[in-house]
């Protein structure tokens, strides 16, 4: 049990919206997070005077937004436009709601990356590496495969089951942006983009936004949906190799380990217990690493754990149900938790995972991040 | 007339990088060495990240180190790499220890071999910047 464990089952995510997906020049991020707020306020039946909380992540000022929403908060946190955020935004506001910092956190992540045409690399993101050429994200989950690949065997083939198996759910999904099945060969004949990775590596770019609410589990009973509650938190950082971007020599398999022991530890559940795995897919390549760390696999094995559809809706770990950020919607982990939210309450439909009780989302990034969802 | 090639980007130098740079231009690859404990790092560090000091120097290293990864970019995110497509990066760890992203001069199409040994090289690109980079030696 970590030092966070009277957490457990503490607080609850009662309300959850999003927008639809895709590309939206005529709105703005604001308007986006609008939307996703007021989805969200009637997904749970709160009243917007109630929220006295606002944290929010890729909208460029908190206080316009407060402007905008017509709120006055008691908490505000503003994050970074990172994908590892999502996480980390929940587990704050969680211990925000713990502390009576505020008694109704709404978190709001938008994002205007398609219409604005964001490129992830070059001038964009001056680094020191640019004189030799090395830039971007996925450059440094490039680097990352070649290396699992000689250190472990794992193939492309294997790395395609990732992308094949969040397609497959995509096509489930009403929201999701791309729709068009794919197989193993045609993850083998796209284009390369940072060899070894290719396009159906690389995470969507679209426009959106996500919104959720949260509140403890006393205040929870009083809103129209059943609660789901964050059972276990884990947290681990790496910087040390910050320079490189997006990359650790080692997979974020330390980080990972030890956010699993912290999260499963704190809810009391291992990953045989998990019904459906909610994974920060930014890349291919980070599902593997992340299926390492948390245990679900031995180092080096999670190439051939994959094979044959385990990550596909019936297969032994279901896995970004929605379709991820490969093909539901780029957005940075925050459309996983609210699809980890609706697979619990059960209102995912050709999707849905059976008698879904545990979820956990999890993110291998230099800020890992694990949140164990359960019933409330 | 000859038409411009449009320019690679340059390495910002400042404060903190300006030693690495001026011993590059000297044919020399160097790290930061912590004055009072000995600690190496790169890139340069305002203070050192083992006891916090600010007394540091740039100081030669061996220039030999081993290829961990590498990558091969298929898309240009500057002009000035769209005639080099596809060109390779390769993340190198010098035997003292720290890492860098460079490029490999010597490496064929199936890449440099992960875990090869590799030794500094010296491209001159003006007067101004001289880029180490690497050759596989094994």
């Amino acid at each position: 049990m970590n030092a966070l464990g009277h957490l457990k089952d503490r607080i609850a995510i009662v309300g959850v919206g999003n927008t639809a997906y895709g590309n939206f020049p005529d709105i703005d991020d604001y308007g986006l997070g609008a939307r996703a707020f007021r989805t969200a306020l009637e997904d749970c039946g709160l009243d917007k005077a109630k929220v006295d909380g606002l944290l929010t992540c890729r909208v460029p000022y908190y206080a316009r937004m407060g402007e905008i929403l017509g709120l006055n908060p008691r908490w505000t946190i503003q994050l970074p436009p990172h994908g590892r955020m999502s996480g980390m935004a929940i587990i704050e506001a969680a211990a925000a709601l713990d502390a009576g910092l505020c008694d109704y956190a709404a978190l709001i992540y938008a994002n205007i990356g398609r219409s604005r045409r964001v490129n992830y690399g070059g001038d964009e993101s001056p680094g020191i590496w640019d004189p030799w050429g090395f830039t971007s994200p996925g450059a440094a989950h490039a680097l990352m495969f070649q290396r699992h690949s000689a250190l472990y065997g794992t193939t492309t083939r294997q790395l395609a089951e990732v992308s094949v198996a969040f397609r497959h759910h995509a096509c489930l999904n009403p929201a999701a942006v791309m729709k068009q099945p794919i197989t193993i060969d045609d993850h083998e004949s796209a284009r390369f983009i940072t060899e070894p990775l290719r396009l159906l590596d690389y995470c969507l770019i679209n426009d959106g936004a996500v919104c959720i609410i949260m509140t403890t589990k006393e205040r929870a009973r009083d809103l129209k949906k059943k609660p789901v509650m964050i059972s276990g938190i884990g947290a681990r950082e790496a910087y040390s190799t910050a320079s490189i971007s997006n990359f650790d020599l080692n997979f974020w398999y330390d980080e990972m380990q030890d956010v699993a022991a912290q999260s499963y530890g704190m809810a009391g559940v291992g990953p045989s217990d998990v019904d459906a795995l909610m994974c920060y897919d930014n890349f291919s390549p980070t599902v593997l690493f992340s299926l390492e760390g948390l245990g679900f696999c031995k180092q080096g094995e999670a190439g051939s754990f994959v094979e044959g559809g385990t990550l596909k809706l019936g297969g032994k770990l279901p896995t970004n149900t929605d379709g991820g950020h490969l093909s539901n919607s780029y957005m940075q982990g925050w459309a996983l938790n609210i699809e980890a939210v609706r697979q619990i309450r059960g209102e995912c439909g050709a999707r849905q995972v059976k008698d879904a009780e545990v979820v956990q989302y999890c993110g291998a990034t230099p800020c890992s991040r694990s949140i164990i969802y359960t019933p409330g | 007339m000859q038409q411009a090639t449009p320019a690679k980007p340059r390495p910002r130098i400042d404060t903190l990088s300006r030693g690495f740079w001026e011993n590059a231009k000297q044919k020399k690859l160097s790290v930061q060495r912590c004055d009072d404990c000995a600690h190496i790092h790169f890139p340069g560090s305002p203070v050192c990240p083992n006891c916090l000091s600010e007394a540091q120097q740039w100081v030669p290293v061996s220039g030999k180190g081993e290829v961990l990864s590498w990558v091969r970019f298929h898309r240009a995110y500057w002009d000035g790499f769209r005639a080099d497509l596809p060109y390779m990066v390769a993340l190198v760890r010098l035997e003292e220890g720290p890492l860098l992203m460079s490029s490999v001069v010597n490496a064929g199409e199936g890449g440099p071999k992960i875990g090869g040994a590799c030794e500094v090289v010296f491209e001159e690109v003006d007067d101004e910047i001289t880029l180490p980079k690497f050759r596989m030696t094994d």
